[in-house]
């Protein structure tokens, strides 16, 4: 069974053409839409490397059916962004500068997911951080380098006033 | 730990940021999933899901019927060779005739979805003839050979001098260590495109081009420079990656329906589709003089290496001869098997036959220090190897290898503060809570080694080619990328020996000579040394064309921060101005030392170098419900020298949390040959809240023979921290602890 919806992505209104309606949001984002930053990781939701947000809550779009959320927010990696020039969050500047990044497939969903701990949180403590990521999977830094960044962007969100997450 | 980076360009022994960082953090990175081509189909797997059956029939008809499907293939539509491996070729591409591990390959297809692929897969029906499998280890060698090449992968015995002294004081066990996957983030992907020629590109998540290259050749029948490979985004690989997957089958594929195609395994292919580490069982005795001097020690071990040899013959080799640990042993026997088996194949996996032995060799050392009395720690310190000394194999350690130093300064390290109680930080999290009083803090002590680099005899080298225009250094090689970092070390290699701030990263195919795998610990020394060759060729042509320009001779001139200098200050240049538009150029190979294969009595000069670590758990457990937080990771590692601190101590870290999998929850359960929990729903790797604390000292003796001293830093880590948390376990539950996987019933004793 084929359907056409849209869905609105980063703030955009998107075309689904005729997709088959047991599509995930994973693979609606990914290969229909163009947006390769939502990874696939188990497909079924347990390591975060699909996660983004719909209308603000963090999700495993893996576990989401595409055309159930056609009148919600989505925000993927790709809608990240401090300013309309692209320059970095900082979150995600901190990664870069605290070597959280490794092969580097965890870290879109990583990303989306200490976002959204940010946005309820602005001065979370080690279990809470800990808690936060806990559902995504890192296999190559053993975390280390993640609660490093995650600290930094904490203190660097408090020294630009929060001007962005 | 803290560590401070360095956004701008940097050199070596700075915290650099790595290249692909940025678009990584913003999900522009391209991973081989990532690919997408015009026209390009889906291709799929069908596998086995008996251990052992022969095949009466495969019957297409009703898959090719399937709307969307463009091809249906087996065995008999392969051109060439049905039989690949990565050290030799004894792996069927589709099983023919006999099945001999669940999740070996049967068909492909190609369809234009996804999900349609899928289904013509369940439509294609196999009709089996199902056995009984063998799936004990201990009985392979004697069972009727699954195989023609036999049931024994290597026999691999080392004597080493008096076999019948001993010490009065004597400790035995038999130790097992279960099924680890490597369980990287990113599933193996690739995108294989038909060319006009009649060859195949592929764009694939791997360890090693050109074996790979190699291999699809042969099976596909085609001379190795119609296919061509390119590394695409790894996502972690930890050896899983070195054998092939799907590059055959997709390349198959593509030249089928000339359309290109596309594979990504799920979750539960992937757990199917790469070898793992080997399960081992090992008996060990130690004897020892009252002070805790070593006198004897004698193992037995049990490699289960599956279904195909993969690189069983190598890892079996690396148990025998890392048996001992990193102690003086003046008399040994060691008898270690790799053995074939209706069980899964396996493989490479971070530590590579040193962690397997490592559990067992730290048990005993634990209990010959009980049985004499002496400190843990102490008595590993006063067995310590140093250079100088000889291994098993009667080599004598000519590099560095300061095993006391690692000892001592993870020793060293402060523990952690005492524990304060919060409900998620008990051992089982809140869900399966411990009791506050029930918890006991346990503190294990244990020290590992193992080579870097390939050994035996083997000739192994990697090429790398610099390149230098208007001050943009741009380097080729290729070397696999699989996080690690690699490509941070070009860059900084680069800039610190030719003075330039920019450094192109090209991307890593086969149209360069082999940069061989990256595993071992092995590309710092054997890409990262062709990488600084190369750029030092390129340096010395430089600097001649500025001294005839200047009727200089070239050992005046030196260059200094970006700039090429006289001696005598005459000459002032700034590198990225010389010269317009000339390009200086070199490639270079570079290669190791010579080894020499084991002889009949496991003597020999068979490896390059070696690297040690020594860890320091503290646990939480709760013996009552078997339930266990590992806290705190305190460590030292040799490292020659540190090139990128930052990444260095990812590498500690990562390594350190898969170490604590191994020890407290990572196995792929078998039953009768069949993996029971191929998902990461049932196969656990440390979570955030899983992962411990982790402190650590990096010991810096610089080692001859290896760029800028650094020794390859991914492995050590894993290879003792997982005896080191079991220690710390046994110190509370006082149970003997001999398995891993440590699980609850193992503590509890129920």
């Amino acid at each position: 069974m084929t359907e056409s919806y849209t869905l609105r992505v980063n703030g955009v209104v998107r075309d689904v053409r005729d997709a088959w309606v047991g599509e995930s949001l994973l693979y609606v984002l990914r290969e229909r839409l163009g947006l390769p930053s939502v990874k696939s990781g188990c497909e079924q939701g347990e390591c975060g490397s699909c996660s983004v947000l719909v209308s603000g809550a963090l999700v495993c779009s893996c576990l989401v059916l595409a055309a159930s959320v056609s009148e919600q927010e989505i925000v993927t990696p790709e809608g990240l962004q401090s300013d309309e020039r692209g320059a970095l969050t900082t979150v995600q500047r901190a990664f870069v500068d605290e070597g959280a990044v490794q092969c580097g497939f965890c870290t879109p969903g990583l990303v989306m997911a200490v976002h959204e701990l940010l946005a309820r949180d602005d001065a979370p403590d080690d279990l809470a951080i800990r808690e936060a990521i806990s559902g995504n999977l890192c296999r190559c830094t053993g975390y280390g380098r993640v609660f490093a960044a995650i600290r930094r962007a904490v203190a660097d969100r408090d020294a630009d006033s929060g001007v962005d997450t | 730990m803290s560590v401070v980076t360095r956004r701008s360009p940097g050199r070596v022994g700075e915290s650099v940021t790595r290249p692909d960082a940025v678009p990584k953090v913003r999900g522009e990175f391209a991973f081989a999933g990532d690919l997408w081509a015009d026209r390009m189909l889906w291709g799929q797997t069908l596998r086995s899901p008996h251990p052992s059956a022969r095949i009466r029939g495969i019957e297409v008809a009703a898959a090719l019927a399937i709307p969307g499907v463009a091809a249906v293939l087996t065995g008999a539509d392969l051109p060439g060779r049905n039989r690949y491996g990565l050290e030799h070729r004894d792996q069927p591409v589709f099983a023919d005739d006999v099945v001999r591990y669940a999740g070996e390959p049967i068909a492909v297809v190609a369809a234009d979805h996804p999900e349609t692929a899928r289904r013509a897969c369940a439509a294609i029906v196999v009709a089996y003839d199902v056995l009984e499998p063998l799936t004990d280890p201990a009985v392979a060698a004697e069972a009727a050979p699954l195989h023609p090449d036999g049931n024994v992968f290597r026999e691999l015995i080392i004597r080493r001098g008096d076999l019948s002294a001993r010490g009065p004081i004597v400790v035995e066990g038999t130790y097992e260590i279960g099924m680890q996957d490597q369980a990287f983030m990113g599933p193996e992907a690739g995108l294989a495109i038909p060319a006009d020629d009649g060859g195949v590109d592929l764009i694939v998540s791997t360890q090693w081009l050109h074996n790979d290259r190699e291999q699809v050749a042969e099976c596909l029948g085609l001379p190795e420079e119609m296919v061509r490979i390119t590394l695409g985004g790894v996502g972690g690989a930890f050896g899983a990656r070195e054998d092939v997957s799907l590059h055959i089958h997709s390349c198959l594929l593509a030249l089928h329906t000339g359309r290109p195609v596309k594979m990504v395994y799920s979750r539960r292919e992937s757990f199917l589709g790469h070898v793992h580490r080997h399960p081992a069982r090992i008996w060990m005795r130690h004897s020892a003089d009252a002070d805790g001097t070593l006198v004897s020690f004698e193992t037995r071990i049990v490699l289960d290496g599956g279904a195909y040899r993969s690189s069983s013959y190598h890892v079996t080799a690396n148990a025998a001869c890392f048996a001992a640990g990193p102690y003086r042993v003046p008399n040994a026997l060691v008898e270690a098997f790799g053995v074939r088996t209706n069980n899964p194949p396996c493989g490479a996996m971070r530590g590579f036959g040193a962690v397997q032995v490592a559990f067992a060799h730290e048990a005993q050392m634990d209990r010959v220090a009980e049985a004499c009395g002496v400190d843990p720690v102490e008595l590993r310190l006063h067995n310590a190897l140093a250079p100088g000394d000889e291994l098993l194999t009667g080599q004598r350690i000519t590099g560095t290898l300061p095993v006391a130093d690692v000892i001592r300064a993870c020793a060293a390290v402060p523990l952690p503060p005492p524990r304060v109680d919060d409900v998620l930080a008990r051992p089982g999290g809140a869900g399966r809570t411990s009791d506050d009083v029930d918890v006991h803090r346990g503190v294990g002590f244990a020290v590992g080694f193992k080579n870097l680099m390939y050994a035996e005899g083997y000739d192994d080298f990697s090429t790398a080619r610099c390149s230098l225009t208007d001050g943009v250094a741009t380097v080729t090689c290729a070397a696999a990328e699989v996080g690690q970092g690699f490509v941070t070390l070009v860059q900084q290699f680069a800039r610190t020996i030719l003075g330039v701030d920019d450094v192109v990263v090209a991307p890593a195919d086969t149209s360069i000579g082999s940069a061989g795998s990256t595993s071992a610990s092995r590309q710092t020394m054997m890409s990262g040394g062709a990488v600084e060759q190369a750029c030092r060729a390129v340096r010395v042509q430089l600097l001649a064309r500025v001294a005839h320009e200047h009727l200089e001779s070239p050992v005046e001139l030196d260059i200094v921060d970006g700039r090429v200098r006289s001696r005598d200050g005459t000459i002032d240049l700034p590198v990225v101005d010389l010269f317009p538009g000339e390009t200086f150029e070199a490639t270079e190979e570079f290669h190791h030392r010579a080894t020499t294969p084991l002889d009949a009595d496991g003597q020999g000069d068979a490896h390059v170098s070696f690297a040690c670590a020594a860890h320091r758990a503290v646990v939480d457990v709760d013996p009552e419900l078997g339930l266990v937080r590992v806290v705190h990771l305190a460590t030292a590692q040799d490292v020659g020298k540190v090139l990128n601190p930052v990444q260095v101590v990812g590498q500690v870290e990562g390594g350190i949390a898969q170490g604590v999998g191994l020890a407290v929850m990572e196995e792929l359960v078998l039953e009768r040959g069949v993996v029971r929990n191929p998902s990461f729903t049932d196969y656990l790797i440390p979570t955030a809240l899983d992962a411990p604390d982790v402190d650590m000292t990096l010991i810096e003796e610089p080692e001859p023979g290896a760029p800028f001293g650094a020794k390859g830093v991914g492995e050590p880590p894993t290879i003792s921290s997982t005896p080191a948390v079991v220690a710390a376990i046994r110190s509370v539950t006082g149970r003997p602890l001999d398995r891993v996987p440590v699980r609850p019933h193992d503590i509890t004793g129920l």
